[in-house]
């Protein structure tokens, strides 16, 4: 494209071309397809969670009547049912681990100091463990007569 | 210009996607599948939905795991949601995470399908009709109950 396509004052951006991968520009710590496994996890996870997450959203707020129906009852009666408990605990694990690595991403993509990065990610990571344990420990050891 | 037109294992169906001036990676109107337009602006709401989304996913487990300590506790919080305020934030998260979910598959299309690339501006638009079809009719039956107690019909 020369300078006259171009509209008054805009500029133009050149894209640099991608590189192939050649072994002397890899650096240590990225010899693995870790990266390649997060993307198809995001893909995999993705599609499930459609229907699980959806499913849930419809079901909640429309079905069942949304937030006026809820209560400890209602709870109780969901998880009466090994069905809805594996499904929560599906979706549990597989939406905390697909936005971990979402914020992952994005934590790697807008910090630039090597130590922020490595302080956010382990928030991250911490209060990911954390948040999977809180909520399988829940599903696993709910008790409806608890009081 | 070269840096496009270097080989590469996708380059057919990306350069398709840029639908003339072929050569310069830019569209009709200025912009490339990521750089730009549909493309560019579909990745930053799906960046937005899914942060927010994430972030409600903290709160929600934590409310939840109030089922564990008393029926109680787990019912005077569930109290704080039941009011209209609420009720919109919840509309806005279910149309959050529809976006995030349609652009999902979008994005599968376009890594996995062969005529993704050069179809996926298409397939925006396609989602935004999806999102607002069920949208429409899921925010009135979500809003329902806070019409009708705000506004007293019985």
């Amino acid at each position: 494209m020369t300078a006259a396509e171009l509209p008054p004052g805009a500029e133009t951006v050149s894209i640099p071309a991608p590189r192939t991968r050649t072994n002397t520009q890899r650096r240590s710590g990225s010899r693995s397809n870790t990266e390649l496994y997060a993307w198809l996890f995001m893909r995999v996870s993705g599609v499930l969670l459609v229907v699980l997450v959806l499913g849930h959203l419809f079901i909640m707020n429309i079905l069942d009547g949304g937030v006026q129906r809820i209560n400890f009852g209602f709870v109780a009666g969901r998880w009466a049912s090994p069905f809805w408990q594996v499904w929560d605990l599906l979706m549990l694990w597989l939406a905390m681990i697909h936005g971990t690595n979402g914020l992952r991403t994005i934590i790697n993509d807008y910090t630039r100091r090597d130590q922020l990065r490595f302080s956010l990610k382990m928030v991250l990571y911490t209060a990911t463990t954390l948040t999977i344990a809180l909520g399988t420990l829940v599903i696993f050891t709910f008790d409806p007569t608890i009081n | 210009m070269s840096a496009i037109s270097t080989p590469r294992a996708s380059g057919d169906s990306l350069d398709a996607a840029n639908t003339s001036n072929s050569g310069t990676g830019r569209s009709r109107f200025g912009g490339t599948l990521y750089r730009g337009r549909e493309g560019m602006w579909s990745w930053v709401a799906h960046r937005i939905t899914g942060v927010l989304t994430f972030f409600f996913l903290f709160a929600h487990v934590l409310d939840t795991a109030l089922v564990r300590v008393s029926p109680d506790s787990y019912d005077k919080v569930i109290a704080t949601y039941k009011n209209p305020f609420v009720n919109l934030m919840e509309i806005g998260l279910v149309g959050a995470v529809l976006y995030h979910a349609l652009n999902g598959l979008r994005i599968i299309a376009v890594d996995f399908w062969s005529r993704g690339p050069k179809l996926q501006r298409q397939m925006l638009w396609i989602i935004v009709a999806v999102w607002v079809v069920v949208m429409v009719p899921g925010a009135f039956f979500m809003f329902k109950h806070s019409f009708e107690s705000l506004f007293g019909s019985s």
